[in-house]
């Protein structure tokens, strides 16, 4: 049912666990719903220098925490910003239908750990 | 180490039934309609197998009608007889423990005019014989409530709200699709007028599937065409299935109790193997249960993970977690059951089957601890459901 990618990702998540220090945290989704999504980023000027996620979920929800952590590593905040749920589940090799939406959680707490960074460095100017 | 525990889903077929059904998938081709030796032979091996699946629940052989599956056999009670006593009336009873062949036949029926109560069960997830009779109506002409959950492991007072239901002159069917070949079941001592069966939950194989349709009971085909099953079933028989699932029956029904003992044990150990962990809660009934099964809710992490990991250890059991399922929703039988949708998504179930050892068991109780740890620490949850608004209640801890 799985890519190779995605299990691997499920199996050996990378950039797990919470992050004290973080600059911006998102988090999406919702335990009712079966998916929760912690992202954490740590910022260093425009660049995102580290990331860590917590993850209820899925394989493929799992899976995606994973591979977006990755992804983000050393790009601008404005280059995170263009990582959509498309890209993500095409760098794990694609996703059932049906697991589309963990993508999109992804992305969106991707968006909301931004949102949360710049508010935070809005208001220390 | 392999181990499947999945045996609410299907059972390995037996050796003895692979072989016997073999004869008939090639040089036993005949059709059983026909006269001359070939289907002949073919007829007798029918009437054989009817024989061998009627003994199993204690029913008359013409009480038994082979059908494709125990979805079809539930298609065939609920669309049946609604269609056959829509004139007496055009209420339907049905409890919210049923499989989806049940509910989703309750719903057609419901688009066609008929009005459908759902019985709520409680906590355990056992339906109560009193709630049945409160959703009576002078229009109920059918309850159908599932004899066994295979999602819990509650067996359900079938006699009780059979008896209900014969006091009111209402036909009674229950769906043993996980009950049959598990531990005994017999149409008589339930009183049921229409009880559905599956050959590959006995180790028979798959696309057999049977109904005891008790004798006089008035029911419109689901199939129509010829004479087949006396009229009651169209379509030519699948000779070889049918052969199987006969053999599976005979045999099951010889080695029920040893059967029975058997996995008893193996559930047993899990329970107390698994309650051991933190922050898992048990679902279904303590005791009247299906004495292969033990269901969980394992807190704080989500059913599909945990089922990938144990099958990346070669564990396979089953989940009703939103994400197992393509519909993404929790098991609507354990929300009914009150348990709250963040806790149903870690729901986990062990079942065996006669092929189980307690070195499997012994080996999974290793694994899964460790699979369970390793998953909450990925979990944003892993020390407590803060920020949800279900906090994790009513759910019994055994």
């Amino acid at each position: 049912m799985y890519s190779k990618e995605v299990m691997d990702h499920f199996m050996n998540p990378r950039n797990v666990g919470e992050m004290p220090d973080a600059d911006g945290v998102g988090v999406e989704g919702n335990p009712v719903c079966g998916d929760v999504m912690k992202l954490f980023i740590k910022v260093d000027g425009d660049r995102i220098v580290d990331a860590k996620f917590q993850t209820f979920g899925c394989g493929a929800a799992i899976a995606v925490s994973s591979m977006i952590t990755e992804m983000v590593k050393g790009k601008t905040l404005d280059e995170a910003l263009q990582i959509s749920k498309e890209k993500v589940a095409e760098a794990l090799g694609g996703l059932p239908p049906q697991k589309m939406h963990c993508s999109n959680l992804g992305a969106d707490a991707l968006k909301k750990a931004i949102e949360d960074y710049r508010q935070k460095a809005g208001s220390k100017n | 180490m392999e181990c499947y525990f999945d045996n609410v889903a299907t059972n390995p077929i037996r050796q003895e039934v692979y072989e016997a059904m073999l004869p008939y998938l090639k040089e036993e081709f005949g059709n059983p309609l026909s006269v001359y030796p070939l289907g002949v032979k073919a007829r007798e091996a029918v009437e054989k197998a009817r024989e061998q699946v009627a003994s199993l629940v204690n029913a008359k052989t013409n009480e038994i009608v082979f059908t494709s599956s125990g979805a079809e056999a539930n298609n065939f009670a609920l669309r049946g007889i609604a269609f056959a006593h829509q004139y007496s009336g055009k209420h339907v009873i049905v409890s919210r423990m049923e499989h989806h062949s049940v509910l989703n036949s309750a719903r057609f029926l419901e688009k066609l005019g008929f009005t459908v109560t759902y019985v709520t069960p409680d906590k355990y997830g056992v339906i109560h014989p009193e709630d049945i009779k409160k959703a009576i109506t002078d229009e109920t002409i059918l309850i159908s409530v599932i004899h066994a959950s295979s999602e819990v492991g509650t067996i359900e007072p079938i006699k009780e709200i059979a008896a209900i239901a014969k006091e009111h002159n209402i036909i009674m069917h229950t769906d043993a699709v996980a009950s049959v070949g598990n531990i005994p079941v017999d149409v008589k001592e339930l009183g049921v007028d229409l009880l559905s069966m599956a050959a590959h939950q006995f180790n028979g194989p798959k696309g057999a599937g049977a109904i005891y349709i008790k004798e006089g009971t008035r029911i419109i085909p689901l199939i129509f065409g010829g004479i087949q099953e006396g009229g009651r079933r169209a379509g030519t028989e699948n000779v070889p299935a049918i052969v199987g699932m006969g053999l599976a029956a005979e045999l099951a029904k010889k080695e029920l109790s040893e059967k029975m003992e058997h996995v008893k044990k193996l559930r047993d150990r899990t329970i107390e193997g698994v309650m051991k962990i933190e922050n898992v809660h048990f679902t279904g009934h303590p005791e009247n249960r299906l004495p292969g099964h033990a269901s969980f809710c394992v807190e704080f992490i989500e059913g599909e993970g945990m089922l990938l990991m144990l099958a990346s250890k070669g564990i396979y059991v089953a989940s009703g977690s939103a994400c197992t399922s393509k519909a993404l929703k929790a098991s609507p039988v354990l929300l009914s059951m009150g348990i709250p949708s963040h806790i149903a998504h870690g729901s986990i179930v062990f079942s065996y089957g006669r092929e189980n050892t307690m070195e499997q068991v012994e080996y999974a109780l290793e694994e899964f601890p460790q699979i369970i740890k390793r998953l909450r620490e990925l979990s944003p949850f892993a020390k407590g459901w803060e920020g949800t608004e279900e906090g994790g209640s009513c759910i019994q801890k055994k």
